[in-house]
């Protein structure tokens, strides 16, 4: 056990630090120093200069376009670019269906869908949730009949992240009513944009932003060639790709940027003849839970070392999303506490009363009160701890 | 000692609450918040034919000579529909200070008519730089002739983008933090040099941003003594404190309420999902904070009308950290258990949510509170 870094690995900051500096470009460069937020479009452009550069999936092996770094070097990557304040990455292809094709996919899948998810050419949306098939994922009822080649779609699909930009989504089908539900379920994935009778409608949240869709699918024609894994074995994609989702959920990253943005509201914001930063016990605050972040920080480091010599995260990547989404809405919650009256504000407060860096604050402070919802809501995370880790007994 | 609502009390309840049922459903609201005042005066005029902007008055000034408890008892019961009529800033802040320092006319002029639901009010305290200081007041208000000139600029006040007539904080004496020289003006909405900018809020309501560029007014309109308005300004704030926990109040019974009736509705793995345990027990967590906020809502209620100052601060800072720690949790887990729909905006939850955050950020938050209330109880360090 060495938690210290080598003369190379301090080297291999100095490169990131640098190179950060000189690719992003200046309006996002403006934006990540003023502490604004980014829309879809600058998301995109910095993964696709992440991409030329070749460091776009850290995580991914290198033979399909990983960067063959070791666990030292992808936290300093990660550390850097919290730094810098870029843009984050939408985690759908890169974190989630990627390393999930990695694992599962055909030859023919990986060589049609992995480049074209480095490159950002493709965006993609995940389709699990449905109305009545939230915690209890496993009773979905999209219907996928099989016509042909083909899978005719009929259904509905919730919770569909940022699908209004998305060109692919993965989605979870009904594909056997007969049995134990789990066992009827295949994993698909359905060509967003150049299907007919796939609708995506964006509803507004409570952050008063677009972030979730209702997808709707009517009678959507699907290649078979498209489902990953067994047909009826979705249920083990689906929680193959949950672990992957959940180590990244936790927001570790998020979290450090939030506890960034509060020092520095603190900072520039009056008390008395000082800053609300002189408050001992406001600051004392802050210290509290960037500490508490740090013990999650080397848990995140301990699953991806374990996941590095090859375990695929398991059940344990469950107390990351667990405590990682406490901390991240804490961290939000910490910023809207120093931000005093301008905690009244919202997206549409003019600058003039609300300074730049506390303009999306309360916006995201309410979206993320999904954080302990999404992703298998916190409860359901608790369940598997309880019943996959510590084996206690079941009534 | 009585805890208990007295015959008149209950009454008053149950007609605001029929009111609120009928006429004012959390729709209304809806409606309301995309409009560029964000309230309906007709309504307002109903609240004034109802009495109710006149409860807390002595009736010698218009008013119904009830005690700060009945304004209350209303304030909740309107929460329950996130009513977004002007009460507090209208009645409590600039219509406390009316009632309390003004001279007849003045009282005529600007109270009388907004009892009656004729006009509303404003209290712009709040600077850039001031947080929760009172004192720290850089607005300035200049001696000129018999009248006075004030300049500076006020941030989100409460109702500023529509009131007929603002009470601004000026400094007619001393430096930027001193206790002493600051004093209360009567400015009318519409006055030469007062610049006002409508501030969107994140519930829905509005405030407004004030310029005040050399705004005339003459020597009728200083409310109260020039240069020793804090200890009035301090009773203000601390009324709408305990306003913010009886409006609250009632907002966190909703959102307790809704949230025990949607974990008997929603079925997932073939049950409905208040049969879990662990969700039992979360709803028993927040009824227990639920009731907490009850008592120290009342408490403060009480504690508004009363003439020790550091009794009514102390209990009113005690509700006031309830509001923001009970209330919290109470709200933080409904949204919770409504899982994913809690987090849409079609969803009234939401709204409740995002109301209750604003007023626990309101007149002082729960770590101000507990900092006053550690200097009113004697606990001091060594230093």
């Amino acid at each position: 056990m060495d938690l210290s870094y080598t003369p190379e690995q301090l080297a291999f900051r100095k490169e990131v630090r640098q190179w950060i500096q000189v690719a992003m470009p200046a309006a996002i460069k403006a934006k990540a120093e003023g502490g604004g937020h980014f829309e879809h479009e600058e998301q995109m452009e910095w993964h696709k200069i992440l991409y030329r550069k070749g460091w776009v999936a850290p995580h991914w092996p290198k033979e399909v376009g990983g960067t063959g770094w070791d666990i030292g070097q992808r936290h300093i990557f990660g550390e850097e670019l919290v730094r810098a304040n870029t843009p984050q990455l939408s985690p759908f292809g890169l974190t989630m269906v990627g390393p999930l094709l990695i694992q599962f996919g055909t030859p023919e899948q990986k060589q049609r869908f992995l480049p074209k998810i480095l490159s950002g050419e493709e965006v993609w949306c995940q389709g699990y949730s449905e109305p009545n098939a939230g915690s209890d994922l496993a009773s979905l009822q999209l219907r996928a009949e099989k016509d042909g080649d083909d899978y005719i779609l009929n259904g509905q699909k919730t919770w569909t992240t940022y699908a209004q930009y998305a060109d692919w989504i993965f989605l979870l089908a009904r594909t056997d009513a007969s049995g134990k539900k789990q066992e009827g379920i295949t994993f698909i994935l359905a060509d967003v944009k150049n299907t007919p009778g796939i609708t995506v409608k964006p509803f507004l949240t409570t952050g008063g932003t677009y972030a979730f869709s209702e997808t709707w699918f009517q009678n959507a024609h699907v290649p078979q060639a498209n489902k990953v894994g067994p047909e009826n074995g979705g249920w083990t994609m689906a929680k193959a790709l949950l672990a992957h989702e959940r180590t990244g959920i936790g927001g570790v990253a998020e979290s450090k940027r939030w506890l960034q943005l509060c020092k520095r509201i603190a900072r520039e914001t009056p008390v008395g003849k000082g800053s609300l930063f002189d408050d001992k016990s406001f600051r004392e605050r802050i210290a509290r839970l960037e500490m508490r972040l740090r013990s999650l920080e080397l848990l995140q480091l301990r699953t991806l070392a374990a996941a590095q010599v090859g375990r695929a995260p398991g059940p344990e990547s469950s107390i990351l999303k667990l405590v990682g989404t406490e901390i991240q809405q804490e961290s939000t919650e910490l910023c809207m506490d120093a931000m005093g009256h301008d905690a009244l504000g919202w997206l549409d407060s003019p600058g003039e009363v609300l300074p730049a860096i506390e303009q999306g604050v309360a916006s995201s402070f309410n979206y993320l009160r999904a954080a302990t919802i999404y992703g298998g809501s916190n409860e359901i995370q608790r369940n598997i701890i309880a019943k996959q880790i510590l084996r206690l007994p079941t009534l | 000692m009585n805890v208990d609502l007295t015959e008149e009390q209950q009454i008053l309840v149950d007609s605001v609450a029929k009111f609120v049922a009928n006429d004012s459903p959390v729709e209304r609201f809806r409606k309301l918040r995309d409009t560029e005042r964000g309230w309906d005066p007709s309504t307002w005029a109903r609240m004034g034919e109802f009495g109710w902007l006149g409860v807390a008055f002595p009736e010698e000034q218009g008013g119904f000579g009830g005690r700060f408890v009945d304004l209350a008892l209303i304030l909740e019961q309107l929460g329950r529909g996130l009513v977004p009529e002007p009460l507090v800033p209208s009645v409590v802040l600039a219509g406390g200070l009316l009632s309390k320092l003004g001279t007849h006319a003045q009282r005529e002029q600007f109270l009388a008519p907004m009892i009656e639901g004729r006009t509303s009010l404003a209290l712009a305290y709040a600077e850039r730089q001031s947080r929760y200081s009172l004192h720290d007041c850089q607005t300035r208000a200049e001696k000129r002739g018999a009248g006075w000139v004030l300049s500076g600029e006020k941030t989100w006040v409460l109702n500023g983008h529509a009131a007929e007539q603002i009470v601004v904080v000026a400094r007619t004496a001393g430096d930027a933090l001193d206790r002493e020289g600051l004093s209360l003006f009567v400015v009318d909405g519409d006055a030469a040099g007062l610049e006002r900018t409508r501030v969107p809020g994140m519930d829905g309501q509005r405030t407004a941003l004030l310029r005040l560029r050399g705004v005339e007014v003459g020597a009728d309109r200083l409310l109260g003594e020039a240069g020793g308005a804090l200890p009035s300004l301090e009773w203000a704030l601390d009324r709408a404190a305990a306003a913010a926990c009886a409006e609250g109040q009632g907002e966190i019974q909703e959102l307790f309420d809704r949230t025990v009736a949607y974990l008997k509705q929603r079925a997932q793995f073939g049950v409905p999902i208040g049969s879990f345990q662990a969700l039992q027990h979360r709803a028993a967590d927040m009824y227990a904070e639920t009731e907490l906020c009850r008592s120290t809502m009342i408490l403060a209620a009480i504690a508004a009308d009363s003439e020790d100052a550091d009794e009514r601060q102390a209990e009113i800072s005690a509700a006031k950290l309830q509001l923001s720690r009970g209330g919290w949790f109470v709200q933080e887990h409904a949204i919770q258990l409504f899982g994913g729909i809690g987090v849409t905006d079609e969803q009234d939850e939401g709204l409740f949510f995002k109301r209750l955050r604003v007023l626990q950020g309101l007149y002082g938050d729960a770590d101000w509170h507990v900092a006053r209330y550690q200097g009113l109880k004697g606990f001091s360090s060594e230093a």
